[in-house]
């Protein structure tokens, strides 16, 4: 026999990859606020010497 | 009734636990006391941070100890069952299974370490990556079936957040953070032992050699006022270094009297009078102890935001 989709067992399920998908799109936000942060910042800029290089 | 609905109305089968059972492996409530001194030790720091530098180290120090979390609920899976503050964690609760905690653990620590050494320093990941191994290894695996002063040195682990919070600012140390350390290291002790006392069969029952079932409930009594007197020599004399002030100073003289007075009360109490009001007084100090650390830390970081108007600090 096959479970009807409305089970509890297919609640929890879609939560938990609700919540999955959530904290990786957070995580992709996180690491792209710090990325632009950082690049504007000038953290990742070259020496000097190695620019004139 | 089908055979489904026998099978699975109240039981959660492995592999499928909630969104929430894989939160709770990272102790939520322990994750708020990390990311609120982690929070002060960061702002404390005389550095500017940018906001989103801040939220981001913040937020990896707290995946971080959500991660110790997990390896903690792993190892511990066998004691936590048998009490019964622990026996609903969703490990002994067949919730979750051990290796997937483990797994968790294993990969939110490599994770955190990695992001926050790329989101702030190297020593600041550095000092994560301790933090975690000292209360996964150290603490859990080690210390606290083994020592009555299994919460004493363990206590460290819980204490770091604030020095790395400091470090993240600043890239490097000072006296400052470790003062910010010594606060919650002393502080865990007369804590936990409070929650010992009240909480007694749990630790009988599953063989943690607390100081309750080893040395007796007299002696921790006598341990619980012994430290509480030095917490408060040093929480008071903390009100006089760079990260202190007038706030502070008068929030720490307000609480550590309240404080002293709960440690000699039960210091003066025996079993008969503390089982006739059910420990009412254990209680009372066990609570007074959460608002103890909390309002030490809200002080520290009102001397911080007011000193760029020149009203916090000692000037």
């Amino acid at each position: 026999m096959s479970f009807h989709t409305e089970h509890e067992i297919h609640k929890r399920r879609f939560g938990r990859n609700l919540g999955v998908a959530l904290v990786l799109v957070g995580f992709i936000v996180v690491v792209f606020g710090l990325t632009f942060v950082k690049v504007t910042r000038g953290d990742f800029a070259l020496p000097t010497s190695e620019v004139q290089n | 009734m089908s055979d489904a609905s026998i099978n699975t109305k109240d039981t959660t089968h492995p592999g499928e636990a909630s969104f929430g059972d894989y939160f709770a492996l990272l102790k939520p409530r322990v994750m708020q006391l990390v990311v609120f001194t982690a929070l002060v030790g960061l702002l404390a720091a005389p550095v500017q941070v940018h906001p989103m530098i801040a939220f981001s180290s913040i937020l990896f120090i707290a995946v971080g100890a959500g991660a110790s979390g997990a390896l903690n609920m792993w190892w511990d899976a066998d004691i936590d069952a048998v009490m019964r503050r622990t026996a609903k964690r969703p490990v002994p609760a067949g919730k979750v299974e051990p290796g997937e905690a483990l797994a968790i653990g294993l990969a939110l620590s490599g994770l955190a370490v990695m992001m926050l050494g790329l989101a702030a320093n190297l020593l600041a990941a550095a000092f994560l990556a301790f933090t975690i191994f000292f209360y996964a290894v150290v603490y859990t695996m080690w210390l606290k079936r083994s020592t009555p002063q299994n919460i004493v040195i363990g206590g460290a682990a819980g204490a770091f957040p604030p020095v790395i919070g400091w470090i993240c600012a600043t890239g490097s140390m000072a006296i400052e953070p470790w003062l910010m350390f010594a606060l919650i290291f002393m502080w865990t002790p007369p804590h936990f032992w409070a929650l010992a006392l009240f909480m007694r069969s749990d630790y009988d029952d599953a063989g943690v050699p607390m100081l309750t079932v080893t040395h007796g409930r007299r002696a921790t009594r006598t341990h619980i006022l012994v430290y509480t007197v030095l917490l408060a020599i040093l929480a008071v004399g903390t009100g006089f270094s760079a990260i202190g002030g007038p706030i502070y100073l008068s929030v720490a003289l307000i609480l550590n009297l309240l404080f002293l007075r709960g440690a000699v009360q039960i210091w003066r109490r025996d079993e008969t009078q503390s089982e006739a009001d059910n420990f009412a007084v254990e209680r009372k100090f066990f609570r007074l102890s959460l608002w103890y650390l909390f309002a030490h830390f809200v002080a520290i970081l009102l001397e911080a935001a007011l000193a760029p108007f020149g009203l916090g600090g000692w000037g």
